[in-house]
């Protein structure tokens, strides 16, 4: 199979245009994140000036327009840069797949550059839906360590895959599984956030509501879940015709195992009384370390049948 | 007799509590672990003895605590079962509370609706009845109970969203299905490997004794093997330029069922992804390596063929190693023949790059095969009593004294060395030989049955939600009427606000409509 070079490239300047993007949007969120005022000391104050709320409600939808302080314009320009940076990280990953003719998550480094591309685009969806902006930085600070280290460290030339690899289940397996840990690094991060914010210490203040963060981590997480969970019985489906079972205890197997009992453990846990808010987010924090301790620890440094990484 | 009662109660309510089956399923999770971390037999059983040999007294520790077997040790099987004991006591009162809801009525509707989560209220010209009825209309799909109050008062009372809990049940329900027939087919099934020559060299699956390595389920003794037999006509591989195989493919025949009678042989293309599927069992291609074919010309003109399959050392280039080995030719005496058994041992590149004299593989393909081989003379032990790799020499004859090295050569395809006695060892170029993996396990169809309704219950679990909406249409005494909406989710509040706006709105908005 022939690779198309020039494509190859573009591909790979893209990326590089879409992490050095992403840094930008993270340095202007977390501007607009340390000047910002605290939330609860703006909510006041809009409502003493304005009185439109009588009710105290915030309703989801409505627009209050007051006058783009520079604090906001910041922000503003943050999320701008963080779209482009997604249409550059998208047309990235797929001028890979058209330069090697096929489904571009065949190593670790294509693998790293989809699963950051599904946090981006969660996050770009929830900032939507939640007004949690000023959390930008700290998603996507880690998507750019990542995609930093998937780029340098991880970087592998565009090639065709080995025969294990060549079965559409890579299509499925692999982009599904790589899809929902992207998803998943959202609500990790929204569980860190609360618990520094519920810590009720100062210098947290500025970060969004604790229940917004907490509903955030949790809805993200509902989705992403059963998304994980197909991943895994698709993984297994793929084992049985590539490698003679469908569950082997292979390292990775076990670590995606342990994350998907961790994660229903943080289901249950928000369910439960006496588990809800600190506890479940500890666990929704620990659930995502394990996930990138999968992705790294486990590919790299274990030896197992996942070993793909194309890494000498 | 009351106090083990009471403790027997108190045992099973404190294992079916929440907290416990949550401290479980951590504990599940923790154990799992180690599985990841150490090497475990079931994968790799030479890297577990490596490990206890490298870490001493603390390896000896591990394997004393079945740390190199997480998944059959004891106290992994006590968690998973203390688990699935925990889960049963949680399912069973779930599963009858959940029948019981669903003939019951929805609740009675609260005095005072302004406490609930979501709340909206509006007043109207038209009757306490006609709004209740515009209300039944557009709660379709609820289940909705109306009811008169004494102050003249109609309200319904609706609720929605029990799928959530059939979803919950079949989730968890067809996670125990799974565990079941996980376990049966770890019972009943089997896994046996075997290496066979890629020129027509043939394998039947009637005997353990066939298989290189077996691995039988506890219910498996062996005698009963589905008949099928395999021949492996030719195997192919292709390769990058950079050494990264491109595919594999064995051009095999088999026979199962009524062809063993009539000796039909259907032909089937093997490859890594498509696994021969016959006769219940799975057979897969599991990897390839290659065979030198060595011709010894003894001194009084006999010649024998060496075609031993080595292993590779390195996946990469596919140099292999590994042992041929000879019984000299019309010696019938034992002892005698113990004197003059020939092994030839060494590494085998397919693609040769010298360094000088040393040998090495460049690339995975058999472009230009050549092997650096040591000749050793003597008893090999074979009939020593002690077991040995075919892979292999047993290092002790040597050490003994009993085998000697007495040639040390690098050879090329079709070339030849001679040893002091005159006998002549030619290279005569290399044969592939692929490993094959038969698998059986009876439940596997089950297990895939319901991972499938793991994955429905879970889906419909999550993304229904179970709610109420209350509508209250008081009449006042100025003849208008006060139509007043409830909303409350029954477990998580996240999400219901929208739905509950557009309904409020809908069940407020009668006048407009009348």
């Amino acid at each position: 199979m022939p690779v198309n070079a020039t494509l190859a490239t573009y591909s790979d300047w893209t990326y590089g245009a879409a992490v050095a993007i992403y840094f930008f949007a993270a340095v202007l969120y977390l501007c607009e994140a340390a000047f910002a005022r605290p939330e609860k000391a703006k909510e006041r104050e809009l409502v003493a000036a304005g009185g439109a709320q009588a009710d105290g409600t915030w309703t989801p939808g409505l627009v209050v327009k007051p006058e783009l302080s520079r604090v906001e314009r910041l922000g503003r320009m943050g999320l701008a840069l963080n779209v482009l940076g997604a249409g550059l990280h998208l047309a990235s990953l797929v001028l890979r797949g058209f330069a090697t003719e096929r489904a571009p998550w065949g190593n670790m480094y294509e693998y790293g550059s989809l699963l950051t591309l599904a946090g981006v685009v969660t996050w770009l969806v929830l900032v939507r839906k939640f007004p949690v902006r000023r959390l930008g930085g700290f998603v996507l600070v880690p998507i750019v360590i990542l995609m930093f280290l998937g780029g340098t460290v991880l970087y592998a030339d565009a090639a065709p895959v080995t025969p294990p690899l060549q079965s559409y289940w890579l299509v499925v397996h692999v982009s599904v599984i790589s899809i929902s840990s992207g998803v998943l690094l959202v609500p990790g991060v929204a569980s860190v956030m609360y618990l520094l914010k519920s810590s009720g210490r100062a210098r947290f203040r500025k970060l969004p509501e604790a229940d917004v963060l907490d509903r955030l981590a949790y809805r993200s997480t509902v989705f992403a879940f059963p998304l994980f969970t197909i991943g895994i019985i698709c993984g297994a489906i793929w084992a049985e015709s590539a490698w003679g079972r469908f569950w082997g205890w292979d390292p990775k197997e076990t670590v995606a195992f342990v994350s998907w009992v961790v994660y229903a453990g943080y289901l249950h846990a928000r369910a439960t009384a006496g588990w809800r808010g600190r506890p479940a987010a500890w666990i929704n924090s620990f659930a995502f370390a394990l996930t990138v301790f999968n992705l790294f620890f486990i590919n790299l440094v274990t030896t197992g049948l996942h070993s793909y990484a194309g890494v000498g | 007799m009351r106090t083990i009662l009471a403790f027997l109660r108190n045992t099973w309510r404190g294992l079916t509590a929440m907290r416990t089956a949550l401290t479980l399923l951590f504990l599940l999770a923790l154990g799992a672990m180690p599985g990841a971390l150490l090497p475990q037999r079931s994968l790799n059983s030479f890297k577990v003895d490596e490990y206890i040999a490298e870490h001493g007294w603390w390896g000896r520790l591990l394997d004393e605590l079945q740390f190199f077997d997480v998944y059959a040790s004891f106290w992994f099987s006590a968690i998973y079962v203390l688990l699935f004991v925990s889960l049963v006591g949680c399912l069973l009162p779930r599963t009858w509370e959940y029948f019981k809801q669903m003939r019951a009525k929805p609740v009675l509707t609260p005095r005072n609706l302004a406490r609930m989560p979501h709340h909206a209220s509006a007043d109207t010209t038209s009757s306490p009845q006609a709004v209740i009825e515009h209300a039944e209309r557009r709660l379709k799909g609820w289940r909705t109970v109306t009811r008169d109050e004494p102050d003249g008062s109609r309200t319904i009372s609706a609720e929605r969203g029990f799928l959530r809990e059939t979803g919950n049940l079949v989730f968890h329900f067809s996670l125990l299905g799974l565990l079941v027939a996980f376990a049966l087919g770890k019972m009943f099934g089997y896994e046996g490997q075997v290496i066979v020559q890629a020129n027509g060299g043939q394998f039947c699956n009637s005997g353990v004794y066939n298989y290189d390595t077996f691995r039988p389920g506890l219910r498996v003794d062996g005698t009963q093997l589905n008949q099928f037999c395999v021949k492996v006509d030719d195997f192919d591989a292709t390769f990058l330029h950079n050494g990264q195989a491109e595919s594999f493919h064995a051009a095999i025949q088999y026979q199962s069922g009524a062809d063993l009678e009539t000796g039909t042989w259907r032909p089937y293309p093997l490859e890594v992804n498509s696994p021969l599927r016959t006769a219940g069992d799975r057979l897969y291609l599991l990897g390839h390596g290659y065979t030198p074919l060595f011709t010894v010309t003894f001194p009084n003109g006999d010649t024998r063929t060496g075609a031993t399959q080595w292993r590779p050392v390195d996946q990469v280039t596919l140099a292999s190693e590994g042992a041929t080995k000879f019984d000299p030719p019309n010696v019938p005496d034992a002892e005698q023949r113990r004197k003059s058994q020939l092994a030839i041992t060494g590494l085998l590149a397919p693609t040769a790059a010298f360094q000088g004299e040393l040998l090495d593989s460049a690339f995975p393909a058999a472009n230009d095969p050549a092997v650096a081989i040591d000749v050793y003379r003597g008893d090999l032990g074979t009939d020593s009593g002690r077991g040995q790799s075919i892979f292999s020499i047993d290092e002790k004859m040597v050490r003994d004294g009993k085998l000697t090295k007495v040639a040390r050569q690098n050879l090329k395809q079709g070339e030849q060395l001679t040893l002091d006695d005159g006998t002549v060892i030619r290279f005569d170029g290399v044969r592939d030989w692929v490993s094959l993996q038969v698998s059986h396990d009876p439940t596997q169809v089950w297990v895939l049955v319901f991972s499938v309704l793991v994955i429905l219950g879970l889906a419909v679990s999550l993304s229904i939600k179970r709610r109420r909406v209350w509508v209250r249409a008081a009449p006042q005494e100025d003849g208008r009427t006060v139509v007043e909406v409830g909303g409350l989710a029954r477990t998580d509040q996240a999400g219901y606000g929208e739905e509950f706006t557009s309904l409020s709105r809908d069940l407020l908005a009668y006048e407009k409509e009348s």
